[in-house]
């Protein structure tokens, strides 16, 4: 792994590196777990066995990010990319964020609204933080899957911008956020 | 802005045309793929999959639309009361449970059936569901019915009875050609229906036993694992069984309600072990009689209340709400029951509640 320089940034930092691509791909096995469990009589079960962990560790990751995010100085924006590009990217940042201690938080209060232990693994679980109602059960339920969907909706915005900056303005974004330079 | 460094700076030669327009192409491409995949797993690509929604929508169709009322075993009281351990299961499981002590239980007891004011009958098939609260805060939640074995074997058998079963328009009852044709299709059902019809039937609830009919699978602290099913055996069976002659659409809850008023009413449970070769993914086969047979302790029952007022209303008995120690079996049943018992909580906990039958017919505060 590359050691920390004294000249400014050109990629993020190791361990920024590391919990953006491990969240990623924690965050994008939920959204297919989550769709997959919903619409599943024989796999629902055993996926949301793994749904409710899976969230409450990026609900953990999440704050050392922010965290993380809060310390760390952070690579420059490409010259290529203009100002409306950069305040869309900040927005769209601040929202991934956002969603990120949502999407886990939501999911936990309404379990706990709906009545539910909120398990974990084994005889563990998590305590509710909500008192059993109906109609919080409901609204929070409901929230979960729109906030999801947004969810999926900023990824493929992300992902987007990141594919045309790689294949079409080719100015080499990505390696912020990879190993090789 | 400065850039300390190398090629995040520096612009490549432009893209010619087709280039360009190439690598457009693998970017919308790349971004499809995802979608498509996404929309694989929500089972939009899909149609002919079954799904949780549709199975309740199966229900809707079968029953009618009953808002606010659970899509099965629709009609039903609160119940509450404790389960006493006697420790003998402690060998069997790990789970909290089976340790020597007296846990709070909240239940219901219910009929099957989509009909929130359906008309009790001698035949109607009679539920126990519980939630035993444990005291490190995990739950044992279980629901039982007073069959022998299950109907179906599987979630289409299922789901296709209930499109069998659905009132024909013209007559108001199911077609009996369809319940024909359904029987011949899943003859393990066609079984199962002879059985439960041969099985004599407990006259009341408070003399009937609930069994689990699906298979779990027991952990204890060893790690040994063995595979169960069990009953609720009431504890007392009365010399002089009520008539069973229906007086009233809710003669067996009116019976329920004044037999817990007069004294609380017990069930052992019992534990059924099986034996290599018992089918453990299969709830319409019974297993042999001579299973050996563990009491574990007794439910006692001593409080029944109206579903307007009662918490029980709003619980998911979801059968895989499990203490650890134990475990579901490969039975096919059980995570199609917990997926489409969150879908029908999901549902009828947004909609408008309506007063119970049982309440307002019996009178029971």
């Amino acid at each position: 792994m590359p050691s920390v320089s004294n000249r400014p940034r050109t990629q993020f930092a190791t361990l920024s590196r590391i919990l953006h691509w491990l969240m990623a791909a924690m965050l994008l096995s939920m959204l297919f777990i989550g769709a997959a469990m919903v619409s599943s009589l024989s796999a629902y079960h055993r996926l949301l066995a793994i749904h409710r962990p899976l969230g409450i560790a990026i609900l953990v990751l999440a704050v050392a990010r922010a965290l993380n995010r809060q310390l760390t100085e952070l690579p420059p924006f490409p010259v290529s990319m203009s100002s409306l590009e950069r305040r869309i990217a900040s927005v769209s940042e601040k929202l991934l964020y956002t969603l990120m201690f949502a999407l886990p938080l939501v999911g936990w209060s309404m379990l706990s609204a709906g009545g539910y232990p909120v398990v974990m693994c084994g005889a563990f679980h998590l305590p509710p933080i909500l008192p059993p109602s109906p109609l919080m059960y409901t609204v929070l339920r409901e929230a979960h899957t729109v906030l999801a969907y947004t969810l999926f909706v900023t990824f493929l915005g992300h992902l987007s911008a990141i594919l045309f900056h790689t294949f079409i303005v080719r100015d080499g974004i990505l390696r912020r956020m990879l190993w090789r330079r | 802005m400065s850039i300390g460094s190398n090629s995040i700076a520096s612009r490549s030669a432009p893209l010619s045309a087709s280039s360009r327009t190439a690598r457009l192409g693998l970017i919308a491409l790349i971004l499809g793929a995802v979608v498509a995949a996404f929309a694989f797993a929500g089972g939009l690509l899909r149609p002919e999959a079954l799904t949780p929604s549709k199975m309740i929508d199966a229900f809707e169709r079968a029953n009618g639309e009953h808002a606010g009322f659970r899509r099965n075993h629709a009609k039903g009281v609160g119940i509450s009361g404790y389960f006493e351990s006697n420790g003998k299961g402690a060998a069997l499981s790990k789970a909290f449970v089976f340790r020597v002590g007296r846990y709070p239980v909240i239940g219901r007891f219910a009929i099957a059936g989509g009909k929130p004011a359906g008309t009790d009958t001698p035949s109607s098939v009679r539920s126990m569901a519980l939630l035993i609260k444990l005291p490190n805060g995990e739950e044992w939640r279980t629901g039982m019915n007073d069959i022998p074995v299950f109907g179906v074997s599987t979630p289409q058998a299922f789901y296709e009875q209930l499109l069998a079963s659905a009132p024909d328009p013209k007559t108001g009852k199911p077609d009996p050609a369809k319940v024909s044709a359904f029987l011949s299709k899943f003859p393990s059902a066609a079984k199962a229906s002879q059985l439960i019809r041969s099985e004599p039937k407990a006259p009341s609830f408070e003399t009937d036993t609930f069994n689990s009919l699906n298979s779990f699978r027991f952990t204890n602290d060893a790690g040994a694992v063995q595979a169960v099913r069990w009953s609720m055996v009431p504890s007392k069976v009365p010399s002089n069984t009520p008539s069973a002659a229906p007086a009233g659409p809710n003669y067996s809850f009116d019976a329920l309600i004044g037999a817990v008023h007069l004294q609380p009413v017990e069930w052992h449970l019992d534990i059924v072990l099986a034996q290599p070769g018992d089918p453990l993914d299969d709830a319409t086969v019974p297993w042999p009689a001579d299973r050996p047979r563990v009491d574990v302790g007794t439910l006692r029952i001593d409080h029944v209340e109206s579903e307007d007022t009662s918490s029980a209303r709003d619980i998911n008995f979801d059968p895989l709400v499990l203490p650890d120690g134990i475990g579901p079996s490969d039975d096919p049943l059980l995570s199609a029951r917990s997926a489409a018992y969150s879908e029908s909580f999901t549902r009828r906990e947004g909609e408008h509640k309506t007063p119970s039958a049982v309440s307002t017919t019996s009178g029971v505060q």
